[in-house]
């Protein structure tokens, strides 16, 4: 065995199966008698519903039953719950709207479930679907914020006024204010953040199913946390007792956060499952994961930072309307507000932050949650403000952004929106980048991609997010309905192979090759005789799951904290066996030795001790070597770094490539690096996707346009350059490991970049601010007509 | 999909006999029948398969090129007689969706659906193809009729397509809709024994059609410069999210410009 330890690049373990075709996922999973599951979905943006004649449908071939939201309230389920409650400005709750599991009375959203077909078999359960007659009354629908909060707006839910879920603030509006007073000069910009569809590779799934003979329930299903799923669905819509339930998310092939929040479908088949007496299993074909799976970003805001002569920031106000669309996904009303707006200092020493968000209802599908959640929107909004001060003052752009870094040696620093951040050198990141990325030499590049008939741009971000989401008192103060710690258990084997049970899920982030290598580094085991064991609430104690950048750091800390307990236990093992004190028996590279001597015991020695204790301390330590332990974080983490594109237009068709791309990131410290470089490469594609290419388009009453590939774009390979992925680190201060976390860091630094460098390119058309995705289109009409009004002035 | 007979003839005239049954499709590479039928658009009672025709190969003799209907667009690619004789034909069916489509697509099938964003028909109106048929030989004039409208009785089949040599010059340029890749606008430029001609696809309402403005341009002059200057009307150009009808208009200078330049 090589170093498997804290910082090498070992091969991913699990690649072997999903490479061969062996990967477990919740289609793969077939319950005997299985029934099959075809929900017939809302092609209306907002109706209500007269009627639902499912005559023809419950007689068709192979149909077992047909229900409505009318049979989900009768048998007294509970809508779907949110887990998260923001106040208004003035203190009360926001609109909480009920959630159906199945639409009752009214549809709100193109895809909104509207009857469910189980049948013999997937085929029969679509055919018979086909034939439910729906008595649709439509209703004006809304898709855009704007439209929403105008005076005339119809409705999304008849007991939210003016379609508003809540009107919140963070901050000192009256410094702010006074700072705006006495500025040299205010730099403005309107901006939206686009709407954005997950995608992940796999289709949500599900299976139910109910054991005749206990009444006990379990739910496979593809799912980024399946404790939350299993608090979630049990005690707000089935009121199934835990101890009753058992939620299994196997090999899930992609999340992006789509998959954190508990859907319909998954209530829908647990409870179908049990009221059938028959599993009952659910997958999505893709176009319903389109107009399902909860939706990402879809912010309209307006930005204005207030600076000196010499371009440094005095105070900055920013006001976002957000789409929360028709109803509350789980999390959605912390993204816009803790997740976002506590980011809006960036790595800059702005005194003064004030920032109001609008959260409202519209008919589309929900918004919640997309990787980087809430820090993309706040990173893209100053990086883009940041360049247009550049643009405005003449400053030099890096130099702008030098003068505001809060120093390194300002740390721990306290923001003016709450976040006091622990480490960072942002002076540094900045410069390894400029270095790697030949910053200096941009000019010959950009004269020689003339010559080739293209204008080349180069755009670079300094950002800053939060992970490691979070200390549980923290989240509980700002609305969290949950706590947000790890857990983790170190399971030693009695010869010597562990199992590290882990609340965090990996839908594709290499945690199985991860976590080994924290065990192999801290017990001294080699990592093939490590096994990962997550996704299923049976084995695994309790859990919080796998988003915002927590699995290390939080999930990680946890392992950490148990395995410090296995070798406090195993050092009074030893010292038994050994016949020293305890104190004097040290714990190094799977060994315990007798300080001084060269007696030793392996640790495979002491954990057959533990389970064979004949020889033993019987008296004061319980046998076995299987300790547990929760982590709850002190603080959040602070990764930041600087990302630096570089783009090629076409003079003539418009078309924007990217074609250099640079991202050095401090993530504190790294257990793989080849996996965080495929963590930063993967982020950094859904960044360009962003910037250029994604864009969930509505009409204006709530149809969706872009319901399938054929119209929603999605980035290439080819549209992606190498990555050149570096970092500078320093360390997290308060979690064991030092560790920031890495999964986010690449969607969140690189749409500025990408977006400063399209702008750039065009400079030579005076272009200040352009929207993204940064279409050809989009991009034609600005060469052909040169900037149109200059709405952000 | 829904339900549906599968059939598979071994003989031309077991699948016309087939196909003339009411609902009766025929299937070819199936690369854009197979989605429209996972998608629930269309309800065929009997579904012909026509690989068991023996109407795939590529056979070059001195004054045409034939080209088997069921031709893959991969094979085309792959073919070193295309490649020489008609180096734009050979790179467009290579620039058609991805491998597995390549694999799977044909070129009969393509010509058959006539799709207003696929590549091929442009191909067969600029080099003025003949489609043949189990009946009959279809002038590539004659063929195209509006999108997804062609010359084909519903019980005709294309046996293959015969692209007359010597061709001087020919390329083939495309807008790839950012999205779904087919040609937002693809344009073919050909001179050959039946003049210059200059084919667009995927830009109009009416699918694929001859550019004579920038024919005659560049039957005097082929070079880039000999249609900078040409503006396509918009009128009867698509719109959509992805472009306007004045952004296909543009682009379709910019692809014939880059496809003259291609081939020059």
């Amino acid at each position: 065995m090589g170093f498997e330890g804290i910082g090498a690049s070992v091969r991913r373990k699990e690649d072997g199966r999903f490479l061969a075709g062996r990967g477990n996922y919740v289609d793969d999973i077939n319950r005997p008698g299985q029934l099959y599951a075809f929900i017939r979905r809302s092609d209306r943006p907002h109706a209500r519903i007269g009627g639902i004649d499912t005559g023809r449908a419950a007689s068709a071939p192979g149909v077992v039953a047909v229900f409505t939201g009318r049979d989900i309230e009768a048998d007294g389920l509970g809508g779907l719950p949110c887990g998260w409650q923001i106040h208004n400005k003035d203190g009360s709750p926001m609109a909480e709207p009920p959630h159906p599991v199945i639409a009752v009375g009214k549809v709100r959203h193109v895809g909104d479930p509207v009857a469910v077909v189980i049948a013999e078999t997937r085929q029969q359960a679509k055919d018979a679907a086909e034939l439910l007659v729906i008595d649709y009354q439509d209703l004006p629908g809304i898709a855009s914020v704007r439209d929403a909060v105008s005076p005339a707006a119809a409705r999304v839910h008849d007991d939210v006024v003016g379609n508003v879920c809540y009107d919140w603030h963070i901050g000192d509006k009256a410094a702010v204010d006074a700072a705006f007073e006495r500025a040299a000069r205010v730099v403005r910009l309107d901006l939206t953040n686009n709407r954005l569809i997950p995608n992940a590779m796999e289709p949500r799934s599900a299976v139910g199913e109910c054991d005749p003979s206990s009444g006990d329930y379990t739910l496979w299903t593809t799912s980024q946390n399946p404790h939350v799923i299993r608090l979630l669905m049990g005690a707000f819509v089935l009121h199934v007792p835990e101890s009753k339930l058992r939620v299994v998310a196997p090999d899930v092939g992609g999340g992006f956060g789509s998959k954190i929040y508990h859907y319909a479908e998954e209530a829908i088949v647990t409870w179908a499952a049990g009221k059938l007496k028959r599993p009952v299993k659910w997958t999505a074909e893709r176009f319903e994961s389109f107009m399902s799976d909860a939706h990402g970003r879809d912010h309209e805001s307006v930005a204005e930072m207030a600076i000196t002569e010499q371009g440094t920031f005095l105070a900055l106000r920013v006001s976002t309307l957000c789409n929360m669309g028709a109803y509350l996904s789980t999390f959605a009303p912390c993204v816009p507000t803790y997740l976002y707006a506590t980011l809006l200092a960036g790595v800059y020493k702005t005194p003064a932050i004030y920032a109001e968000v609008k959260a409202v209802f519209t008919n589309t599908v929900p918004v919640d949650a997309y990787r980087g959640a809430g820090r993309p929107e706040a990173t893209y909004l100053l990086e883009r403000l940041v360049d247009v001060i550049a643009y405005d003052t003449g400053i030099d752009k890096v130099e702008l952004r030098r003068r505001n870094f809060i120093p390194s040696d300002a740390f721990p620093y306290q923001t003016p929106v709450a976040l006091q951040y622990d480490s960072g050198d942002y002076e540094a990141t900045l410069r390894t980048a400029l270095q790697a990325a030949d910053w200096d030499s941009f000019e010959e590049r950009r004269r020689e991609a003339a010559s080739r008939g293209k204008l080349r741009g180069i755009g670079i971000s300094t950002y800053l997010e939060a992970c490691g989401i979070a200390p549980s008192k923290v989240v509980g103060s700002l609305g969290a309905r949950a706590g947000l710690y790890e857990v983790a258990s170190i399971r030693v084997h009695p010869t010597g192979s562990v199992s590290v049970l882990t609340g965090a899920h990996s839908h594709g982030q290499g945690h199985e090759t991860t976590f080994a290598q924290l065990v192999s580094e801290q017990l001294g085991v080699p990592i093939s005789q490590v096994e990962v064991v997550h996704g299923d609430t049976a084995k695994i104690p309790f859990g919080m799951g796998t988003y915002g950048s927590r699995s290390l750091p939080v999930g990680g800390s946890a392992m950490v904290k148990a395995m410090d307990k296995i070798i406090a236990k195993g050092k009074k093992i030893a010292a038994h066996l050994m016949e020293a004190a305890v104190e004097d028996i040290e714990f190094k590279e799977g060994k315990f030795t007798v300080t001084g001597t060269d007696k030793s015991k392996a640790l495979a020695e002491i954990s057959l001790a533990a389970y064979v204790p004949h020889n033993y301390p019987i008296e004061e330590l319980e046998p076995g070597l299987d300790e547990t332990a929760f982590y709850d974080p002190k603080n959040f983490t602070f990764p930041g770094g600087c990302h630096i594109c570089e783009v090629e237009i076409e003079a003539d068709a418009g078309m924007a490539r990217v074609v250099r791309f640079t991202a050095v990131d401090d993530i504190g410290r790294v257990i793989n690096p080849m996996i965080v470089e495929g963590q930063v490469q993967g982020g950094v594609c859904q960044g360009v996707g962003q910037a250029l290419m994604e864009h969930a388009v509505y009409d204006a009453q709530g149809q969706l346009l872009t319901g399938s590939y054929m119209d929603y774009t999605m980035p290439r390979a080819e549209d992606v350059p190498d990555i050149k992925v570096g970092s500078e680190t320093t360390l997290c201060t308060h979690n064991p490991l030092g560790s920031k976390g890495c999964g986010e860091v690449g969607a969140i630094g690189s749409p500025p970049a990408v977006m400063n460098a399209v702008v750039d390119a065009l400079k030579q058309y005076n272009v200040r601010h352009l929207d993204m995705p940064a279409t050809p289109e989009k991009i034609w009409t600005i060469m052909r007509d040169g900037q149109p009004a200059m709405a952000a002035e | 999909m829904y339900d549906f007979t599968y059939q598979k003839p071994s003989s031309i005239a077991d699948a016309v006999k087939l196909l003339a049954e009411p609902e009766a499709k025929a299937l070819a590479g199936g690369q854009t029948f197979i989605p429209v039928l996972k998608q629930r658009l269309n309800k065929p009672s009997t579904l012909v398969d026509l690989a068991g025709l023996g109407l795939a190969g590529i056979k070059a003799e001195g004054d045409k090129i034939t080209i088997g209907a069921m031709t893959t667009h991969g094979a085309i690619a792959a073919s070193p007689e295309i490649k020489k004789a008609i180096p734009g034909l050979s790179m467009m069916a290579g620039w058609i969706g991805d491998t597995q489509v390549r694999h799977c697509g044909t070129m009969g099938g393509s010509l058959a659906n006539n799709d207003p964003s696929a590549c091929y028909p442009a191909a067969v109106l600029a080099l003025n193809a003949t489609i043949v048929t189990d009946k009959r030989r279809i002038g590539a004039d004659e063929y195209f009729q509006g999108m997804f409208t062609t010359a084909l009785a519903t019980d005709e089949l294309i046996t293959s397509i015969e692209f007359a040599l010597p061709v001087e010059k020919s390329a083939y340029e495309k807008f790839r809709n950012p999205a779904s890749r087919y040609a937002m606008v693809g344009v073919f430029v050909a001179k050959s024994a039946a003049g210059v001609r200059v084919a667009v696809t995927g830009a109009s309402q009416n699918g694929v059609f001859r550019h004579t403005e920038m024919e005659q341009a560049l039957s005097g002059n082929w070079s880039p410069d000999a249609i900078a200057h040409i503006k396509t009307p918009p009128g009867g150009l698509n719109s959509d999210i992805h472009g306007s009808a004045e952004y296909r208009a543009h682009l379709i200078t910019v692809m014939a410009k880059r496809a003259v330049a291609a081939a020059s």
